[in-house]
């Protein structure tokens, strides 16, 4: 075309520059792909006997001899040379073709294949029982993933929520706590969400109302629940630990049928009523956000509040509702950490459970289910990094414990990956 | 007074002035006005009586149990004014120090308040927040550690600038980060800093149990540091305030100087108050955002190297306490201001020392502190509570700090 118009030639010339960006994006992303890929090869199949096989036990719990299923038994070099190739070819094909759809997906996969292939280099040679290890994860994802699905209500909503580790810690004392004296675990389990729900709508009363930042209100619901909880702790559970600090725990559920799938039976289907609660909100979250006029409403409020407020939705009450509902999702977390696990409150027994929930709610861009890969797959870091020392494995186990908070500040700035935040997260409305 | 809370056309200055002194007092009177309220009825005798176990004075135990807890905290904090007197009045170099223990030891408390308000002040002023003192001070600590044991034969006058130095600089360093992601990838900083935090506490653990562990050991502790590196007490054991405190004052000084009498600080506010009118005007607004970022980080690395080198002398896991965080309140009490910080950590510093007196004495948890100081922010924050209470009309504009302008980009 000759005779191009003066401003289509301007579109043509920014959509070069977009199409540029995407291009260097996409090599950035090989390369660092192809470098994954090669320090795979160097660091967990150089120099390995290829004789030497990796054996994954598959029973988790106790399972009935007649439907044990053997070891998986894999070579180690074979497998780690071959992972390394497939990530390599992923990384060649991305540099030269540079695929169009590049997804946080992605980086979290090369991250679970990264985790394996070490884990195939460390039992060279030896045996792990890779579905105790899975169900390890799961129930160590469990919690991340309520603290995650909670900062996903809020953010939502447009309220930034960093106060999510202190709404659990409240939880979690407070489910306790009410556990043992009413002697009645679900009691618990309802104090534990009301405790999340009341800090969450304090959280709410000073960032809606009073237009107070919404990190430092985040900071000040943090600070307040450690205090408190350590107060309350020092001063009453620990003495009359029989009286106050004993609630007992859930007891597993067994699913009937599903529960004897081989494999994945034992690993998704005996667990805590936690679990089960966490997938159940998983769907209603994800159906009830991008499927319901609910949900319709709460993201409008969280992307462009003036012009939901114009359209006639009550952007504070919008507001108010999101928060306080993450506030009853984190306070069923809360309540897993004593009444789902040991039995028992802890001062400071969250130990940073919500900022990693946080920081898988930015990885899973904000949605359910990405959430809950991405708490997944931390889940899975923080259970190998206490099997290590007995894999003997010369890695750290804290440098395994520090990778979901770097494959964060690598997403969230966006040098692989890319999240993108609800519009108003973290503004103040005022009409 | 200062630039954020003086609007340029406020009808009545000194009111926004009168506010300035008078909100974050009040705010502080009715935090330790709740805090009692969690005193009373967390007391065992005010609880026999509420719960009818006992027949005694609920009035009168009511105000013994405030009257133990804030008397015993003031008299680990302060000191005992007739011990004193008489200390001084027998002239014995041992008895004046035994008195003014409580007082020194205060102080010493005060000084890592000061570094690590000023820290988080210097941020707010640039317009950003760093959350991330927290994990700044411990990097800054085991930088500070490091020169401390690793380096030996040096003279005191060289190894202890050396230190106090390499704290600031690892500090500075770890700051760095999200300074540089916030400028190049518009990474939101306070969720980098939350994560740097988490990834410094890991680098701590493994540290302590690993490459810098006392050799012998098997807690997570490091060696002692040299005694070259000691930062010199000035008081006869076992009080331990040094010289770090006098240091937190100069450094605040030269803040103030910085910030309000040179262009770089003029630049780092006009950055701090609107980055657009920054830009328009010609000032480099991400280099004043990393070097911001960057200064604030050396304060709370300063702040670590102080409490390796003048307190405790070997760094461990709980080095900091929390402190990276009581920072976030020291600043908002202190508007900012090094002169307020500096008032600020004063305050808390005394709170901080009087709570261990407090524990023994009136068996109260010294986490009754973390609630006054999250219950202070709180009310600093949002004003309008303060107001409400006592009935104060307003004076200015509230400054209104927002940070949240998105996560990421």
């Amino acid at each position: 075309m000759t005779s191009t118009s003066a401003p289509t030639t301007f579109l043509n010339a920014s959509k070069d520059l977009a199409r540029e960006a995407h291009r260097t994006r996409a090599r950035v992303y090989g390369g660092v792909t192809l470098l994954i890929a090669v320090a795979m090869y160097l660091f967990f199949a150089n120099g390995v006997d290829p004789a030497l096989q990796s054996s994954f036990g598959l029973n988790q719990g106790a399972v009935p001899a007649e439907q044990r299923v053997p070891d998986w038994v894999i070579p180690s070099f074979a497998t780690v040379a071959g992972l390394a190739a497939a990530t390599g070819a992923a990384g060649l094909y991305q540099i030269v073709r540079g695929t169009q759809r590049t997804s946080n997906l992605f980086v979290g996969l090369a991250l679970l294949i990264f985790i394996f292939a070490l884990l195939v280099w460390a039992t060279r040679d030896a045996s792990i029982n890779l579905a105790g290890l899975i169900k390890t994860a799961l129930n160590l994802g469990v919690p991340i993933t309520f603290g995650a699905l909670a900062g996903i209500l809020c953010e939502r909503a447009g309220v930034a929520n960093i106060a999510i580790e202190g709404l659990m810690l409240g939880a979690a004392m407070m489910s306790t706590l009410v556990g043992t004296v009413s002697g009645n675990l679900w009691v618990g389990l309802l104090a534990g969400m009301a405790t999340g729900a009341v800090l969450a709508a304090i959280h709410a009363v000073l960032s809606i109302h009073y237009k107070v930042d919404q990190i430092i209100s985040g900071t000040v619901i943090n600070i307040f629940a450690t205090g408190t909880t350590s107060y309350v702790s020092s001063l009453f559970m620990q003495r009359m630990t029989d009286q106050l600090n004993n609630p007992g725990t859930f007891r597993n559920i067994v699913i009937p049928g599903l529960a004897d799938i081989p494999v994945i039976g034992r690993v998704l289907f005996e667990n805590t009523i936690f679990t089960y609660i966490m997938f159940a909100l998983l769907v209603i979250i994800h159906i009830g956000l991008f499927y319901t006029r609910w949900g319709l409403r709460v993201r409008a409020v969280g992307e462009n509040p003036k012009a939901a407020d114009t359209l006639g939705i009550n952007v504070y009450f919008t507001r108010y509702m999101a928060v306080i509902l993450g506030g009853l999702v984190a306070g069923i977390g809360g309540a897993s950490f004593t009444l789902g696990a040991v039995g028992r409150f802890d001062e400071g027994m969250t130990a940073g459970k919500g900022f990693i929930g946080l920081a898988a709610m930015i990885f899973g861009n904000w949605s359910p289910f990405g959430a809950f890969g991405a708490s997944l797959v931390f889940g899975f870091a923080d259970s190998l990094a206490t099997r290590l020392a007995i894999l003997r494995v010369p890695i750290p186990s804290e440098f395994l414990l520090m990778a979901p908070y770097i494959a964060t500040i690598i997403v969230i700035a966006g040098l692989i990956g890319r999240v993108i935040a609800p519009a108003a997260d973290g503004q103040p409305y005022e009409k | 007074m200062t630039a954020q809370s003086t609007p340029a056309k406020a009808p009545r200055p000194w009111l926004a002035l009168r506010d300035d002194l008078l909100i974050p007092l009040l705010a502080i009177v009715m935090a330790l006005i709740v805090g009692s309220f969690v005193i009373v009825f967390t007391n065992f005798g005010v609880l026999d009586i509420l719960s009818g176990a006992s027949s005694a004075n609920l009035a009168g135990a009511m105000w013994s149990a405030i009257a133990t807890a804030y008397g015993s905290m003031f008299e680990g904090a302060i000191g005992n004014f007739g011990a004193i007197a008489t200390a001084f009045a027998s002239g014995d170099s041992a008895a004046i120090g035994q008195a003014l223990y409580p007082i020194s030891e205060s102080l010493a408390t005060t000084a890592p308040y000061v570094l690590a308000g000023l820290a988080v002040a210097v941020s707010f002023r640039c317009g950003m927040f760093n959350i991330g003192v927290e994990g700044q001070i411990f990097l800054g600590a085991i930088f500070a550690t490091y020169v401390g044991y690793a380096f030996t034969g040096l003279p005191a006058i060289v190894h202890i600038p050396l230190a106090v130095l390499a704290g600031a600089l690892g500090g500075a360093l770890w700051a760095a980060i999200p300074a540089l992601l916030k400028a190049r990838a518009g990474a939101h900083e306070v969720i980098t800093t939350i994560m740097l935090n988490y990834v410094a506490y890991r680098l701590t653990d493994w540290l302590l149990s690993g490459p810098m562990q006392r050799p012998g050991s098997t807690n997570p502790i490091s060696p002692l540091i040299a005694q070259t590196a000691e930062l010199p007490r000035l008081l006869p054991e076992p009080a331990r305030f040094h010289i770090g405190f006098f240091i937190a004052l100069a450094v605040a000084f030269g803040v103030w100087w910085l910030l309000f009498r040179t262009t770089i600080g003029f630049e780092i506010r006009t950055v701090g108050a609107n980055p657009d009118a920054a830009q328009y005007s010609g000032m480099n607004v991400t280099r004043n955002l990393v070097l911001a970022m960057c200064l604030s980080g050396a304060l709370a690395g300063l702040a670590g190297a102080n409490q390796v080198l003048g307190m405790n002398r070997t760094m461990t896991g709980g080095i900091s306490g929390g402190l990276g965080f009581d920072a976030i309140a020291l600043a908002l009490l202190g508007k900012s201001h090094p002169a307020g910080v500096v008032a600020a950590s004063f305050l808390f510093g005394v709170l901080r020392s009087g709570a261990t007196k407090m524990q023994s004495v009136a068996e109260i948890p010294t986490d009754l502190i973390s609630i006054i100081q999250a219950l202070v922010i709180a009310f600093i924050a949002a004003p309008a509570i303060v107001r409400g209470v006592f009935r104060i009309k307003r004076g200015g504009d509230d400054a209104r700090t927002v940070f949240m302008r998105g996560w990421g980009r």
